[in-house]
């Protein structure tokens, strides 16, 4: 992505300087035609209250949306003569940020926003893409492909439903969603690593097979007894002290225990999967198996090893849905969150830390759709409801492109 | 095991000759040697039997071990299925409570439950001409799924988008049913069927051009897709282009009697959709196994650099694979949409999309295989509901039975080790490619 000053800049950025363009078309277009109101009121103080009280953010309306559209429009300029190198991608981010600020302003007009749980929505709705993502890095590093995601969030959030209700406790559910993914993880290892079936189809099979069987017992078991689908649930743990720092207090240290988990999972992998022995070792039977092998590192063993970490991560993800998200079990309830995450996996190119911040990306365009379906906006909610999902598509398909994954991703090892 | 390490081929950073027509007749021959040599590598390594044709691939089903693996397959996945219905009833599992005092019960118990379900569920499959019908009509929908998985998966792409293809379909060609009035039922219903398949076609051409031009993998754009069409199903159906006027709930207005498709009993509901279906199955293997568009996609598949070396162009074949796949679909969401349901409903598609991976694998990737499972499938469903009427066991349980159907048949290794049977199959089970593919 080198920029050749006589050439010109490569087809990639002019690609990204056209949507640039696009962007701040619809900005002044759209946006800056205001919506009858003349600003917009965002609230940065938590409802409970802190040790401060910040005063409101009032902004005008048409001025602050066509001062960003001159910004897009500058960036687009410079896209189209000078290139942006390495840094193209976090600048075509930043655009797509003034966007997102833009619509939010025009579509508050008149209206009190709340920024403080916009950035609690994303945070929250991060947690299980996050948490699936993770599984899917440990598990493709060492060379195993895991679409299954959805299925281990699925067979999690059936699981941790069950157990917490019977045994009381949402430690209990936590315990039974964590046993789910593993068994998923396991069917995975298994078939995949000992019986050399197709990855990807095994992927695609699981999760056919946890949509089924979660689908059948809640109809022939759960709905006919309400008891058996009560989960006890986490409630949120307020760090004392902490909690109280305006803005990042109320949305960094007032979670439930899974946003704390979610979060310390992604530093410990950070750290382990690059800076430790164990994790060089994960790596390399996922690039290069047979040298692992040479070398003396059990291929096989270190593949199931990472497969079913995975499925405790994804597992405790899944126990997200019906221990901390809603109140209990319903069909399919993880529509698409697995995938999601699995989207998340490959944008953040394989690293925990992507991961995460790939995570809340979607996070906040799920957060962000909602917020607009409680506001008058002319957008049908239905709609607002695929933001992800186009999200999704835009970023694989617009920013990342071919990947460098793991060499031996998708290949059963066999010792020769 | 030998020496030879099977090897999905991959960009490996190996420079090979650019695509375009070759200058000699001597690399033209040393081009064909190539991709002689590859297949034969592929055949050794492969379950599709790529090069083969019709006529061989059911030779080799009927007397070759792979029908031993599938009817295995089935096997198993009834007899886990029964786990999972004994499972369910209460009855049986109170008397598992006791089961170290009186084991018999539980025995007995569940043995009654599975008897009586899976009785109903062939009995709603080939019981009587009403059952029959119902079989044949819920499997023209299930073939062209897994024809529209079957194509792309010779070009090595796997097509998860059946979902939002149908959608898009049923949409569609729903609309011009019954937007469109005044036309005679020979001009409206082909229209119909032409707009829902042209529908499809376009949304299977979006994850082709995006994997072609910016390497984006099929499968995440597919799935995204197939989330994306839900959601619009919901939308447009609050919309008064399809609400019945005067009417709040989310169900579109009924499909004219000139586009619905005729039915061949009075009173029942098998309509000519299976006909349909069966003809374009006949023409889909004319295209894959006799014409020259289907053999770059096979060659394509097989092994993709080869192909170029030979002047093909693999993201050619990758669009044309997966618009292709589209376009069956979004005629599988017209037979679902014109024949068996006749008005719009939210998830219409119920999962049809997912069950043309069902039918593609299990009919291992051949074209008169995937007829085959879909007819197989499609009794599959018919009896499910109808266990569902009989004996109050959810249709889900069929998902289950199909999961584990493919399960098994993507890992014959396994089936192997359960059976202790030799599988001669040594072929390894490697069907797609991985995500830098």
């Amino acid at each position: 992505m080198a920029v050749d000053a006589s050439e010109g800049v490569s087809r990639r950025e002019r690609r990204f300087a056209a949507f640039s363009v696009l962007v701040a078309a619809v900005m002044i277009g759209v946006f800056a035609q205001g919506r009858g109101g003349s600003s917009a009121t965002f609230v940065l103080n938590d409802a409970r209250g802190g040790l401060f009280t910040l005063p409101n953010l009032v902004v005008a309306v048409v001025p602050a949306v066509l001062v960003m559209a001159a910004v897009v429009l500058a960036i687009a300029v410079l896209q189209f003569t000078r290139g942006f190198g390495a840094r193209a991608v976090p600048v075509v981010g930043g655009v797509a940020g003034l966007f997102a600020v833009s619509l939010l302003i025009w579509a508050g007009a008149e209206q009190t926003v709340s920024l403080i749980s916009l950035f609690r929505s994303t945070l929250f709705a991060a947690i299980p893409i996050t948490l699936g993502a993770l599984a899917g890095v440990l598990s493709e590093r060492a060379g195993v492909i895991n679409i299954a995601i959805e299925a281990q969030l699925l067979a999690g959030a059936f699981a941790a439903a069950v157990m917490s209700s019977i045994l009381g406790g949402p430690w209990w559910g936590l315990v039974g969603g964590i046993l789910a993914g593993v068994l998923i993880s396991g069917m995975l290892s298994g078939l995949s690593i000992r019986y050399q079936a197709d990855q990807i189809v095994t992927g695609v099979v699981l999760i056919v097979f946890a949509t089924g069987v979660t689908s059948f017992f809640t109809t022939q078991v759960l709905a006919r007894n309400n008891a058996l689908n009560s989960p006890d649930r986490f409630g949120s743990y307020a760090v004392p002290f902490l909690s109280d720092v305006p803005i990042i207090g109320p949305v960094l240290f007032n979670q439930t225990l899974l946003g704390y988990v979610a979060v310390g999972a992604v530093v410990v992998l950070q750290f382990a999967l690059f800076r430790t022995r164990w994790g060089l070792r994960l790596r390399s039977v996922g690039e290069h198996p047979k040298a692992s092998d040479t070398v003396g590192i059990a291929v096989l063993g270190t593949r199931y090893k990472a497969v079913l970490l995975g499925g405790v991560l994804a597992g405790v993800g899944g126990a997200w849905f019906t221990l901390d998200s809603a109140s209990q079990f319903s069909r399919e309830m993880t529509s698409g969150r697995g995938f999601i995450a699995l989207a998340a996996m490959l944008v953040g190119r394989y690293s925990p830390a992507g991961a995460f911040g790939a995570a809340l990306l979607f996070g906040f365009s799920d957060a962000l759709a909602t917020i607009l379906q409680r506001l008058p906006v002319p957008i049908p909610s239905q709609l607002l409801r695929a933001a992800p999902f186009v999200v999704t598509i835009a970023v694989v398909a617009g920013l990342i492109g071919r990947l460098r994954v793991p060499a031996a991703g998708g290949q059963p090892y066999l010792k020769q | 095991m030998s020496e030879h390490e099977p090897e999905a081929p991959r960009d490996d950073g190996v420079e090979r000759p650019p695509p375009g027509p070759l200058k000699s007749s001597v690399e033209q021959e040393r081009a064909a040697a190539e991709i002689a040599a590859a297949a034969e590598r592929e055949a050794e390594t492969k379950t599709l039997d790529l090069g083969a044709g019709l006529s061989d691939r059911l030779i080799v089903a009927i007397t070759g071990t792979s029908l031993r693996v599938t009817v295995l397959a089935l096997v198993l996945a009834f007899a886990i299925g029964g786990v999972f219905l004994a499972l369910s009833e209460e009855a049986v599992r109170e008397a598992l409570g006791y089961f170290t005092s009186r084991p018999s019960d539980t025995f007995v118990l569940a043995w009654e439950q599975i008897r009586a379900s899976y009785a109903a569920l062939v009995g709603g499959a080939l019981g009587s001409p009403r059952a029959l019908t119902e079989t044949l009509v819920l499997a023209g929908p299930l073939i062209l799924t897994g024809l529209a998985v079957a194509v792309p998966l010779r070009a090595g792409l796997l097509n998860i988008g059946g979902e939002g293809q149908v959608i898009a379909g049923g949409l569609v060609g729903g609309w011009v049913g019954f937007s469109v009035t005044g036309l005679p039922l020979v001009l409206h219903l082909p229209l119909a069927l032409l707009c829902g398949m042209l529908a499809g076609a376009a949304v299977g051409w979006v994850p082709g051009v995006l994997k072609a031009r910016t390497g984006a993998h099929e499968v995440i754009s597919t799935i995204m897709l197939n989330n994306i069409f839900v959601a619009i199903t919901f939308w447009v159906l609050t919309t008064t282009a399809f609400q019945v006027p005067g009417r709040a709930d989310p169900i579109s207005q009924s499909i004219l009697p000139s586009a619905r498709l005729p039915r061949y009993i009075e009173g029942l509901r098998g309509d000519i959709g299976i006909l349909l279906a069966l003809l374009i199955a006949a023409g889909i293997f004319w295209l894959m196994e006799r014409s020259t568009r289907g053999f770059e996609l096979n060659a394509v598949g097989s092994n993709a650099s080869a192909a170029r070396a030979a002047g093909m162009d693999p993201s050619n074949s990758t669009i044309f694979a997966l618009t292709t796949a589209g376009a069956l679909a979004g005629v599988a969401g017209c037979l679902i949409i014109l024949g068996i349901d006749g008005r719009i409903s939210p998830g219409f598609s119920s999962g049809i999309g997912f069950d043309g991976i069902t039918v593609a694998l299990l009919g291992r990737g051949g074209i008169g295989g995937s007829v085959a499972a879909g007819l197989l499938l499609g009794g599959l469903k018919a009896g499910g509901r109808s266990m569902q009427g009989a004996t109050q066991t959810s249709l889900d349980l069929v998902v289950v039975i199909q999961a584990l159907i493919i399960i098994f048949i993507a890992a014959p290794k396994l089936v192997q080790a359960i059976f202790r049977v030799k599988v001669t199959d040594d072929r390894t089970t490697q069907i797609s490619k991985g995500w830098g593919a």
